[in-house]
């Protein structure tokens, strides 16, 4: 099916070319990085994740956001989503290879990553996400592969893929729970020290994850002839709707607790990033920003006339996706740190060279987005003709 | 013993059957007539414990000047770089406020003293340690013979979840080559390489060879090292006689560094 | 079919293309790199290594392995050799002790076989600067 992908027009071919300049300078970038040393990002002893570790955050969310098109088809039989589920798992393919890089990309000592084998070591929760992540690309691959091949083929795809489809749905799941588990156990630090972690993040997931997944289908249906449908994208908008107000929810929740209880540790980095602490608040025009965002969204997707008006929907879809990438993107991950065990406030702000290597890994990411979508959708071209 | 002998033979079996198995086995076969065993031991010397801890009586410290000499040494003997760049920073012990110290501790009215004097921080040797629990490739572990926390620099990958499980900031990262940041370089004592994490290791290279920690030696006896596991110790002694807190004890890592106040 | 040419010129060149560095250095082996011992590696412990030469020449770096593990994680430093002999396990205070001429010791034979240890990057090589 592969050599459906190199057969495009002049504009596809100028697309994939501009990813590959992009993921050029960012690997030029990177070998910089390699030689230097993590000096050339932002980083600090106090702030020791950030940028790249925020958007593998942010990332997992969108790959476990793919089940939102698998679960309600196989196990609800909403025969609607039969049409769009190969879009669910390829965008869930994309994701994850960029979280793999980001997380390689992260690292002090790439060339040793392979010691997380040599050495493994069930008691922390890098090691078990390592699994998840690794699982659930191996499932969706295997799973949309032959989903699309038997389609290609005018057959039922084979029986023992059932099995494995409905193992993908709890992993998904898993594959941000896990994500989620690395902040949520440590000790000191207060921000991530709470129970609703993984359901933030799962929520946050369910928002972006179908919001990308909406903008994508829009963009399908504009530039080829295969339509994904407006009665999918409708109901893709609710999921998006409903699971918005969850994480926003969930995020009062957070400050409820914090405040209420009035305990300084939980307020802290709330207090650093909504309104600055110690003199120091870059992230707060940023945050504020992000949660307008959200709010706008809800306010555009929960009303159903503006929902059902796609031009609406596509500004709300970037909203949401924006308003949440800023959350865990920046504030997930910094929020934690600052203030720091000491109640010392050192910012974190990615320097030009971390920005051009994480272009580099989006730049990856939608080269593997487009190869597949690209299949896919002359994959149901070719069925329809 | 027993397990590194085993995982030597092991080793040798393995890689006499690579290219080179004859010299080898010639050479085995030749020596183990002779003399049949090959040992990994501790040196005659060594100072052992059950679990190593420290008790800091910080009445002795009054200014920064006090605690100079002994952060000194500490960073002497272990190589640790000088780099002028507080996000690159790499410290093993250091000198902190006692807001900063203990923040669950300070009060609104401090005492005078204690607000003004300086507070030695460092690695916890926890008898819990998060970070070895997060870490993915066991490079930091808690060493099962006498409790010290220790870095195994070969094996870390410098993922930082260590820096993010540690609730008392003791670890650094090499954000970048530290060998033109050292002064003086301790010849006997490795450097580090960029891209992994460090921190203190109670001085597990000198207690090998039967020397106390380099800031105990430093210290005028204002930093006591010793077993906690052991009634009879001097450790054990000063903690029976004297008040002592540790830092954020209400995390459950169980700090083995006490400070008399 | 009509395809069996192209195929067959084709794996010859792809078979033609792996084996470069084959073709390309035949006949142009450099000469086996010849070792100096220092004086002192002479004379200590009567001219002889921790381990016998053959062994040492094979698998030091086996051995070094085991001697890191064991430093850093067991905790036992001393290292007692076949006839009973005992040592510290130490890169830079044991083997460069003797071979402090890293060079033309450690150097020439790494260059040689094209590896490229990453030891030098943390111990020091130098421990003594002579030579």
């Amino acid at each position: 099916m592969l050599e459906l992908a190199i057969k495009g027009s002049k504009k596809y071919y100028a697309w994939v070319a501009f990813l590959m300049a992009v993921i050029g300078i960012g690997f030029l970038v990177y070998l910089k990085q390699l030689s230097f040393g993590l000096g050339i990002t932002g980083l600090s002893r106090d702030v020791s994740w950030g940028f790249y570790i925020a958007n593998f955050t942010f990332l997992v969310g969108v790959a476990a956001g793919g089940v939102m098109v698998v679960l309600p088809y196989y196990l609800h039989d909403y025969k609607a989503f039969g049409k769009i589920t190969i879009l669910g798992e390829f965008l869930a393919i994309a994701a994850l290879v960029m979280c793999i890089t980001f997380v390689v990309v992260d690292l002090g000592q790439p060339m040793r990553v392979f010691n997380t084998l040599l050495y493994p070591s069930p008691g922390s929760i890098l090691f078990w996400d390592i699994v998840v992540l690794q699982g659930y690309l191996f499932l969706n691959l295997v799973i949309g592969w032959n989903v699309l091949e038997a389609e290609r083929n005018g057959t039922h795809y084979q029986a023992w893929v059932k099995p494995l489809i409905f193992l993908s749905i709890p992993w998904a799941v898993s594959i941000h729970t896990v994500t989620a588990f690395l902040y949520a156990g440590l000790p000191g630090r207060g921000f991530w020290m709470t129970a609703i972690m993984a359901p933030r993040f799962l929520s946050s997931a369910f928002a972006a994850g179908p919001a990308l997944l909406i903008l994508l289908s829009l963009f399908i249906r504009r530039v080829t002839k295969f339509d994904p449908g407006r009665e999918q994208i409708q109901s893709l908008a609710k999921i998006v709707a409903y699971a918005i107000c969850i994480n926003v929810f969930f995020f009062l929740c957070e400050v409820f607790t914090a405040f209420y209880s009035n305990i300084p540790e939980h307020m802290d980095h709330i207090k650093y990033l909504f309104a600055g602490l110690h003199g120091k608040g870059s992230l707060v025009p940023w945050m504020w920003t992000s949660y307008s965002l959200m709010i706008i969204s809800i306010i555009l997707l929960v009303n159903p006339i503006t929902r059902k008006h796609e031009g609406v929907l596509a500004f709300a879809c970037v909203t949401v996706f924006v308003g949440t990438w800023i959350d865990k993107g920046l504030g997930m991950i910094s929020g934690g740190f600052v203030p720091n065990p000491m109640h010392q406030v050192t910012e974190y702000a990615p320097t030009i060279p971390e920005i051009l290597i994480t272009l580099g890994v989006y730049g990856i990411g939608a080269l593997v987005l487009t190869i597949l979508y690209k299949m896919s959708v002359a994959v149901k071209e070719e069925v329809a003709a | 013993m027993e397990d590194s002998r085993r995982r030597f033979l092991m080793l040798a079996g393995i890689s006499a059957v690579g290219l080179t198995a004859k010299p080898v086995l010639d050479a085995f076969a030749a020596e183990q007539k002779q003399h049949p065993t090959i040992g990994l031991k501790k040196a005659k010397d060594a100072l052992t414990a059950k679990q190593w801890g420290m008790v800091i009586d910080t009445r002795n410290f009054h200014s920064a000047d006090d605690l100079e000499p002994i952060i000194e040494a500490c960073h002497k003997t272990h190589n640790v770089p000088s780099i002028e760049n507080e996000h690159h920073e790499v410290k093993w012990i250091w000198e902190e406020h006692f807001h900063n110290a203990f923040p669950g501790l300070a009060q609104k009215y401090q005492d005078e003293r204690t607000e003004h004097a300086p507070f030695l921080a460092l690695c916890n040797h926890c008898e819990n340690p998060p970070c070895c629990r997060v870490c993915p490739t066991k490079a930091t572990f808690k060493r099962e013979s006498d409790g010290i926390v220790l870095m195994d620099f070969h094996r870390c990958i410098g993922c930082r979840f260590c820096m993010a499980a540690c609730p008392y900031g003791s670890r650094s990262f090499n954000f970048r080559d530290p060998r033109p940041f050292i002064e003086e370089t301790n010849k006997s004592f490795p450097t580090r390489m960029k891209g992994v994490v460090e921190k203190c290791n109670f001085c597990a290279e000198r207690l090998a060879v039967g020397k106390l920690p380099a800031c105990a030696e430093a210290s005028d006896g204002a930093i006591v090292f010793g077993d906690l596991y052991d009634p009879a110790s001097e450790v054990r002694e000063l903690l029976r006689t004297n008040y002592t807190i540790r830092r954020k004890q209400g995390l459950g890592t169980e700090p083995a560094v006490y400070y008399i106040v | 079919m009509s395809d069996k040419k192209l195929i067959i010129a084709g794996v010859v060149i792809f078979v033609a293309l792996i084996a470069f560095p084959f073709w390309f250095n035949m006949g142009k082996a450099a000469p086996a790199p010849e070792l100096k011992l220092t004086e002192h590696a002479k004379t200590a412990n009567d001219g002889k290594c921790v381990m016998p030469v053959d062994y040492m020449k094979a698998e030091h770096m086996q051995l070094l392995d085991v001697w890191r593990h064991s430093v850093v994680r067991n905790a036992e430093r001393t290292f007692v050799n076949t006839s009973g002999k005992e040592f510290n396990m130490s890169l830079s205070n044991t083997c460069l002790d003797c071979h402090s001429n890293k060079a033309d010791f450690c150097d020439r034979c790494h260059n040689y076989a094209s590896v490229r240890p990453y030891c030098w990057d943390c111990h020091i090589d130098n421990p003594k600067e002579t030579e």
